[in-house]
This record gives structure tokens, sequence and C-alpha cells, in this order.
């Protein structure tokens, strides 16, 4: 979707502030322990297995665009995480707005325990799999990113839509997000990394460089 | 997105064992009660126990973090052969130090050299890679380096205290899928013969993002008189 998410090339949110790390110090990881809980719930609700991680992105980042940029990090994190909760039916808005079940709990797949943290971030969620097709594009291939405008999930950003760029890195087949956040299985997908030239994006006055951009097979095709 | 609401540090406390600062002057959050009465409802449905929830902050508030990273590029300084596997299999290479895992499942690794600056962004979200440097500063999540990293590196990069030559090309990833990009910064002069603990010191969170440049050894506290 075009939503206020894909900030790639916005103007006006003003200087980027580093943290007392960036200066030699330590900062702490969280400004409050809701945000500690916010962040080992989120984490804790999709070791469940009730949904899947493009689906959080999905429910994180499909707000009305004013609503998304009025909230810190972590109140985006909640928002997506209740959003989940009651459409996956863990629970209902109101027993969110209540603190209290009011009715049974449904089947998850999996309740992940203290014991099993270590190894479950150890072995985390590789997406990479085995595809019959081979890869359309090869190392050095000139491709344009489509012009497209999905109205659910996906991973183009907008700013490199419609621009030329060429294929630097190949990385095997992947679960394509686009599918995967509908429920619509892995369907996996070539994923390539592409080198946009800064100055086709930005135009002349663009630092020089390139911008690299991790692309699904079905976001690009072969440049005429 | 917005700065952060809610900053103080009130908490109230938890039946599970915490053992954090309560400050009752500031009356209670809304945001800390409307997540405490959540956890309550999952906890009480049976999705969650609390117990992992807390041994997953603790992870990431003191075991994962990027002292792991520091040591890949140390690694790869001090030692050709493990730079050429890092620079290969970035994912391979960083699991043979014993990291991995969520958030780092498949690891490239982009080196810096005279006149080739990496910078590392996510413009969606926050994709970041958490088993070499534990989970995103707020900066790297705020709108601010989100939307401008692509657009103007070399002004980010001030904010950071950071000038490059004017000849130099940049390269920003935007992590848009699950692969996650590890910066390995330009080893520092005067450090020959140094070893991989000590140049580890030099290798700053900031400089594995591409927002910082390793210390120098002159930047590093003078030694002890002995």
């Amino acid at each position: 979707m075009n939503g206020a998410h894909d900030l790639g090339g916005m103007q006006g949110f003003g200087p980027v502030e580093p943290d007392a790390t960036s200066r030699g110090g330590t900062a702490p990881i969280f400004k409050s322990d809701w945000e500690r809980r916010v962040f080992g719930l989120t984490l804790a609700m999709g070791a469940t297995g009730a949904w899947n991680l493009d689906m959080s992105r999905y429910a994180r980042e499909n707000q009305p665009p004013a609503a998304y940029l009025g909230k810190s990090y972590f109140q985006v994190w909640l928002h997506g995480l209740e959003t989940l909760l009651v459409q996956s039916g863990l629970c209902s808005r109101r027993e969110i707005e209540r603190g209290r079940a009011e009715r049974p709990a449904a089947a998850v797949p999996r309740v992940l325990q203290a014991a099993e943290v270590a190894a479950t971030l150890a072995r985390g969620g590789p997406v990479q799999r085995a595809s019959e097709r081979p890869p359309a594009f090869a190392i050095g291939d000139a491709v344009v990113a489509k012009v497209m405008a999905p109205s659910g999930h996906t991973r183009l950003p907008r700013y490199v839509r419609g621009r030329p760029g060429k294929i630097v890195l190949l990385h095997g087949a992947h679960v394509f997000p686009d599918t995967h956040a509908k429920g619509g299985g892995e369907a996996p997908e070539h994923l390539y990394t592409v080198a946009f030239d800064a100055v086709d994006i930005w135009g002349p006055e663009a630092c020089p460089g390139s911008v690299r951009v991790d692309c699904f097979e079905p976001y690009l095709e072969p440049a005429v | 997105m917005a700065g952060a609401h809610h900053d103080h540090s009130h908490s109230q406390a938890h039946d599970h064992g915490h053992d954090h600062g309560h400050d009752h002057d500031a009356g209670p959050d809304p945001m800390m009660k409307r997540v405490q009465a959540l956890e309550a409802l999952l906890v009480e449905k049976g999705y969650v126990d609390p117990a992992a929830v807390d041994a997953l902050i603790e992870t990431y508030e003191s075991k994962i973090g990027p002292r792991n990273g520091a040591r890949v590029v140390a690694k790869a300084w001090a030692d050709p052969d493990y730079r050429q596997r890092l620079l290969e299999d970035a994912t391979g290479a960083i699991a043979e130090l014993g990291f991995g895992g969520r958030q780092g499942e498949h690891m490239v690794a982009v080196e810096n050299a005279p006149g080739r600056h990496n910078l590392v962004v996510c413009t969606l979200c926050s994709c970041y890679p958490w088993p070499v440097l534990g989970v995103p500063p707020a900066w790297y999540k705020s709108a601010a380096y989100r939307s401008r990293a692509v657009l103007e590196p070399r002004g980010v990069l001030e904010e950071f205290g950071v000038r490059l030559p004017e000849d130099t090309e940049f390269r920003i990833w935007d992590s848009t899928a699950e692969i996650r990009y590890l910066v390995i910064p330009e080893r520092p002069a005067g450090t020959e013969g140094w070893t991989e603990e000590q140049l580890a010191d030099l290798v700053t969170r900031d400089s594995m993002i591409g927002t910082g440049l390793a210390k120098s050894p002159a930047d590093l506290p003078a030694e002890p008189a002995a």
C-alpha cells in the first residue's frame, strides 16, 4: 500500500537525532517500561504462529497516514499487535479495552516458554526456499522497477518505482511478502539486490552513488 | 513518526519480579496501563508465558548487542581468510563466531574503502541485523532517518559528525526484504599488530551501520600507568 510508512525520500522530518551511544556513551534500548513490554509481548505473540512477520508489518503500516505518523515507534507496534489479536480472533476489542477475558481462549499453534527463548531466537525464521524456476535475471542485467500501486502489503518502495537499475546480488528464492501478508502462502520468488543510480532517483543534485534495494522478481521487468 | 510520548519512567509493579524505578508523582501512565492490561489479558488467555516475555526482553537488553558485530569486524580486519569468507557468505562466517538467528538469518557484509562508503537503512520499517547489533536505536527507526538516508546521506552523516570527501561514492542499502546488512568499516591507521580483542574496541555500533567511522587509537582512553 502507498502508506505513510513508505518514507524513503520524504522531507520535512527535521534532523536525525543521534543517541548517547553515537557519541561514545551508552543509551538505554527502551525509553520506558511499557515499550519494553510491548517489545516482549510482540515477539512472544509472534512465536505463537497465529500470524507471520509479513502480516505483522502490514498491520503496523495499514493506518491513515496521520495516525501512523502521530504514533511513536512502539505505539505503532502496539497498534499492530492489538489489530492482529482482533483479526485472528484471539481477543475481542472489548477484551483488550478491559484487560479481562470474556470468552474462552482460542487455540494457538504454540506458546513460547521461557526455557525455549534462547533456542528459538538462535533458530530464527529463515525465508529462503527452493525454487524450481531459474532466476529470470543475472548479475549485471539492466532492469526497471515496475510502476505499481497494490492496495495490500508490498516491499517495493515508491521512490524506485519506474526507475532503471542494475542487478548486483542474487539471493535465491525467498518467501514473497505480498502474498504471505494476505495469508496466501509462501509463494517463493527470486530475490535480487538492485542498484539504482542516485541521479536516476533524485536528479542531478543527488549525492554520487547508488541506492540498493532488495527486489523480488515480480517487482522487476527487463530494461528495454 | 512522532517523538516519544509518555516518556517519564513511571511504572507500576509487575507481578513477575521486575525491579524498575517507580516514580509515583507523575500519576498513572496511560500507555503503561494499556500495555499492562493487554499483558494481563494475554496471560489469562494462556497465549503468553510472562517469564518468556521477560527472557525475550532480557536477551536484547543485556545479551545480544553490537559487541557481537565488533568481534566479527575485528576478526575480518585481523584475518584475511575470514574477511574473504565474510564477504562471500556473511551468514556462515558470522555463525563461526556463534552469532545468528532472528533478524540475521540472511546476512550480507559490505566493506568500506577509500572513496566508497556504505550506509544501511530500512525506509519501510526498521529492519536491522539483530544477532550482530542488537535491536535498533530510536534514531534508526525515526522518520527523519528513514526518509533522508536514501536521499541525502551526506547531510545525515554530518548530523553524526562525519564528513567524507566530496567525491565519495555512497552505497545506500535499503533493507526491504529479509537480507540484513553489516558494514565493515575501514581499519584505522596505527593498529598494525593489534589483537582482535584490541581491534574490537575500535568498532562502534554506528560504524557498522555506516553513520560512523571506526575509532582511531587516539580515541581510546589512555592505558592506566603500570
